[in-house]
């Protein structure tokens, strides 16, 4: 009956002389490691050609459960399909990753972003914001 | 008046202040202390965000609790109800009248003992007066006038007036080893060797009897956190519950203080100073109870008793046999 209270308190002091065991992060000092297949918000890519990579073709707002996508597409003059809309709700994405699986070309891509707080209660990130998010990450390099 | 009388008084009021002064800033002091060195032995990292490394939160906590809205029910009992929170802080402070923190120090041609008050029955005053905490649960359950508050001054009293028996038994033990029931008699007789070392099974049953005793985890059944509402202070709010949270504080410095006074040689000890001996033990004490607190789940109500009732209290006549027997044996 002793033995395996001993045992729970030479288990507690060593958690308590060892501070490296420690899983707390002190969160806006210290940033989280976030696995690289963390589902953040979802951003649009940009091409080589320096475009958005998106063709329009509706399959992220067809696939999206929580139907927070919009997209309306259009065509230049040199026939290239864009999107003339492309409207994500982030109240009502889910973060399930659909959208990225769903696309052909790999324009849009879950990434990293999870600070979304906000002081409006409607959230639309447009075509540019969420460009916007990508080319920031391509700043520093 | 003369002059003598006159020191006396002096030195005793200026005891008197230290020793409650140094217990607040220890009540104080405990509150960040546990909250750190559970959260690290849980793995977590605690208080951090008021002073470095959470500091000065015992400190915020007070402040917030200060500016509460102090809340009397309606149909409360107005005076019980305002006298509970005294009634249960008052007796853990006043034991310390008896215990020795010290010897006996020369100071400005003064003979001053380190003590309060040496009484040649400090054991039964210890005991009186500790069973007098139970009033105050017991009251302030009442007098809330709530059947959760009054269920849970009666869990609380039930718990303690078991566990009291076995506290006190356990310590009979020590007073025939020492014939005396004064208790800086009971220190001077440790010199050679602790009490701890004759009387194991003695100090075995009495800690696990003050954790009870105290209501702390894993006996912390009168108001257990994760399951009642809180217990015999339901009703209660600002300083009033502060109030009730530094009696469980004195409570547990309390009775770290007996046990190191009866089991742990008192304030005897090599190299280092009477005082800072007696400080570390104490501070011994109360790490363990932080210790057993985050370590240990809660027992079932049954499991309490059945502790106390069946297996303490047997033992701690046991060990009173024992101990006659073999004083006997050895004339």
């Amino acid at each position: 009956m002793i033995l395996p209270l001993i045992k729970g308190l030479v288990l507690t002091l060593k958690r308590f002389l060892d501070p490296r065991t420690c899983v707390t992060i002190p969160y806006p000092e210290e940033r989280p490691k976030l696995s690289a297949r963390f589902r953040g918000l979802p951003e649009l890519q940009i091409g080589k050609d320096g475009r958005e990579k998106c063709v329009a073709c509706g399959l992220c707002a067809k696939v999206c459960p929580s139907q927070c996508i919009y997209v309306e597409g259009a065509e230049d003059e040199t026939h290239r399909r864009y999107p003339k809309i492309y409207e994500l709700d982030a109240f009502r994405c889910i973060f399930c990753g659909f959208c990225e699986e769903a696309c052909p070309v790999r324009a849009i891509i879950l990434r990293d972003t999870f600070e979304l707080a906000t002081y409006q209660n409607k959230e639309i990130f447009d075509k540019e914001k969420l460009l916007d998010l990508t080319k920031k990450r391509n700043l520093p390099k | 008046m003369n002059k003598e009388l006159f020191a006396y008084l002096v030195i005793a009021c200026v005891k008197v202040l230290l020793v409650f002064g140094t217990i607040q800033f220890m009540i104080i002091s405990m509150i960040w202390l546990e909250r750190k060195i559970m959260a690290h032995m849980q793995v977590r990292l605690g208080p951090m965000r008021v002073g470095p490394h959470g500091l000065l939160q015992p400190i915020a906590d007070g402040i917030k609790l200060l500016f509460k809205e102090d809340i009397i029910p309606e149909k409360a009992s107005k005076l019980l109800f305002v006298l509970a929170p005294a009634m249960a802080l008052i007796p853990a402070l006043i034991t310390f009248a008896v215990i020795p923190f010290g010897d006996k120090v020369k100071i400005l041609g003064y003979n001053v003992d380190l003590v309060i008050t040496d009484i040649n029955i400090g054991f039964l005053y210890v005991f009186a007066v500790s069973s007098l905490g139970i009033y105050g649960v017991v009251m302030a359950g009442w007098a809330s006038n709530n059947k959760y508050s009054l269920l849970g001054g009666i869990r609380s009293s039930a718990q303690m007036i078991s566990y009291e028996l076995t506290l006190g038994l356990s310590l009979i033990g020590v007073v025939m080893l020492t014939e005396s029931l004064s208790l800086v008699d009971v220190v001077n007789a440790q010199g050679k060797l602790w009490n701890i070392v004759l009387q194991p099974l003695g100090f075995f049953i009495y800690f696990t009897s003050a954790i009870a005793e105290v209501n702390r985890c894993p006996f912390d059944l009168p108001e257990a956190e994760s399951e009642l509402v809180a217990g015999y202070h339901t009703e209660y709010s600002s300083m009033k519950f502060a109030m009730f949270f530094m009696a469980e504080y004195a409570n547990m410095i309390t009775v770290s203080a007996i046990a190191v006074t009866f089991f742990l040689g008192g304030w005897q000890g090599p190299f280092l100073p009477p005082v800072v001996w007696f400080m570390l033990k104490l501070s011994g004490c109360l790490f363990f109870f932080i210790w057993i607190r985050s370590t240990f789940p809660r027992l079932r109500y049954d499991q309490l008793m059945h502790l106390g009732w069946k297996f303490l209290l047997p033992l701690s006549l046991l060990n009173i046999l024992i101990t006659g027997l073999i004083m006997v044996i050895k004339g």
